[in-house]
């Protein structure tokens, strides 16, 4: 050891920041200090605490006003746009067979494709839930509708994106309330609704984007349950039930009216 | 145009899809900037929480920070380290409030601990935790900055010169000033508590 460590060479040693040569001399050195040895010791151990202390903010779900920010002032000014052209969409293809997606360019077909493939998922899994969940007679929801602010409240907190109950009272349904729900993507939101009849529309959502800024609107028909689901913000949405379709398009409308109001 | 319009146009809607592609196209350079900008919110986040510790505050913080770096993004030349010039608009837009804070005679908030993890691995680490996160409400700001810039988000002596504004000398001294308070504020003027620390 030729000479002594400098503070900011003991600094240095713990941040990574010395020339190997240098690093090998204050090593030395605090192999035969022992209360040089401490203090750096600490301060390791202070920069281990404030990982464990403010690390785990690092892995929270972003909020989603910060990702819709990031995305860019384009984006935001585009506002609802994406969608309601992408339901036109839907519904056009829907009519005309698809012959009418020859006439898009490239571009357009390209920026289309990948998100049919990973939204594939997403009316597969509401389709279940609302079969799960829809016949139930005693327990068809975890918190009732008496406790909605408390019960988007929890739903949003544990799916990292805004969950909100839409008004579907023009169209006769009530909310009965909701439960939580495990999904591939993580947590899911499962919402149920109830006209005078006693059918039931359930809404499911769950946090996940197939393409940033892409939106799709899709119409799905499995084991007789009807599903509407598009993508929104950083969330996928589905409503379900046994509904005729123009009657299901009419509540989704609604619901996508109700939760961008 | 609402939805109801859009439907009774029917087949009519072709020109509306070839502008629904149009968007998708447009919509382009702010896809790629969100590509870029959001892999490092996460850490400007843990950053900002660290600084202010209320969590709406310190979302704020990081909100006026990109909507900064989104309206100079033209400043930001596509090379070079990214998240340290996120970080530099984040301390200017931190510095700028404070400033403000004590101009208007409202007392700056300063963090006072932070909820813990639930599961801490033993009681001496509990312990610990606690002590840090009391030690590091007790630093001046500028202090803290540092600290947290080093230790936590492992930038340079040279990158934190660069987002903090000041010579490299001036780091170097507030690393060396805040920490040895923080070892102080832990340990105690006796050394005893350290190695339980440890």
């Amino acid at each position: 050891m030729s000479r002594p460590p400098s503070e900011p060479d003991l600094h240095g040693y713990l941040d990574d920041a010395l020339s190997p040569e240098r690093r090998a001399d204050v090593a030395a050195w605090l192999e035969a200090h022992a209360d040089d040895a401490a203090r750096v010791g600490l301060w390791r151990a202070i920069n281990a605490g404030m990982g464990e202390l403010y690390g785990p903010v690092a892995e929270e779900p972003i909020p989603p006003q910060l990702r819709m920010l990031a995305a860019g002032p384009e984006r935001r000014r585009l506002g609802g746009l994406p969608m309601a052209a992408s339901i036109l969409l839907a519904l056009a293809v829907g009519a005309t067979g698809g012959w009418v997606l020859r006439g898009l360019d490239r571009v357009a077909i390209q920026s289309i494709a990948p998100i049919a493939s990973a939204a594939a998922a997403l009316p597969h899994d509401a389709a279940v839930a609302y079969a799960v969940y829809a016949p139930e007679v005693r327990h068809p929801v975890e918190v009732g509708a008496d406790e909605e602010a408390h019960l988007c409240q929890w739903l949003t907190r544990r799916l990292g994106t805004d969950v909100k109950a839409p008004k579907l009272d023009a169209l006769g349904f009530k909310l009965v309330g909701g439960r939580l729900l495990p999904s591939d993507k993580g947590p899911a939101a499962l919402l149920m609704y109830e006209d005078a009849a006693k059918r039931r529309l359930t809404l499911y959502q769950v946090r996940g984007t197939p393409q940033p800024g892409s939106t799709e609107f899709r119409f799905a028909e499995e084991n007789g349950v009807n599903v509407f689901s598009w993508f929104e913000g950083n969330a996928g949405f589905a409503l379900a039930g046994k509904l005729a379709r123009d009657e299901l398009l009419r509540a989704a409308k609604a619901t996508y009216d109700g939760f961008k109001s | 145009m609402n939805m109801a319009a859009q439907i009774a146009m029917g087949s009519g809607g072709l020109a509306a899809l070839h502008s629904a592609a149009l968007l998708k196209v447009g919509d382009g350079r702010a896809v790629q900037n969100q590509h870029l900008i959001e892999p490092h919110i996460g850490s400007l986040r843990r950053y900002a929480r660290a600084l202010v510790r209320d969590a709406d505050r310190a979302d704020d913080l990081v909100h006026d920070c990109l909507e900064r770096a989104l309206s100079r993004w033209h400043l930001w030349r596509g090379e070079g380290n990214l998240r340290a010039w996120l970080f530099t608009i984040l301390h200017n837009v931190h510095v700028n409030n404070v400033r403000r804070d004590m101009a208007a005679g409202r007392p700056v908030q300063m963090p006072e601990g932070i909820e813990l993890r639930a599961t801490p691995p033993s009681q001496d680490h509990h312990l610990m935790l606690n002590d840090l996160a009391a030690a590091m409400t007790r630093l001046p700001d500028e202090q803290r900055q540092t600290v947290l810039l080093v230790g936590l988000e492992g930038f340079s002596y040279r990158e934190v010169a660069r987002i903090t504004g000041v010579p490299i000398g001036t780091v170097m001294s507030r690393l060396s000033r805040g920490r040895e308070r923080l070892r102080e504020l832990i340990a105690g003027p006796d050394e005893s508590k350290i190695r339980k620390a440890k």
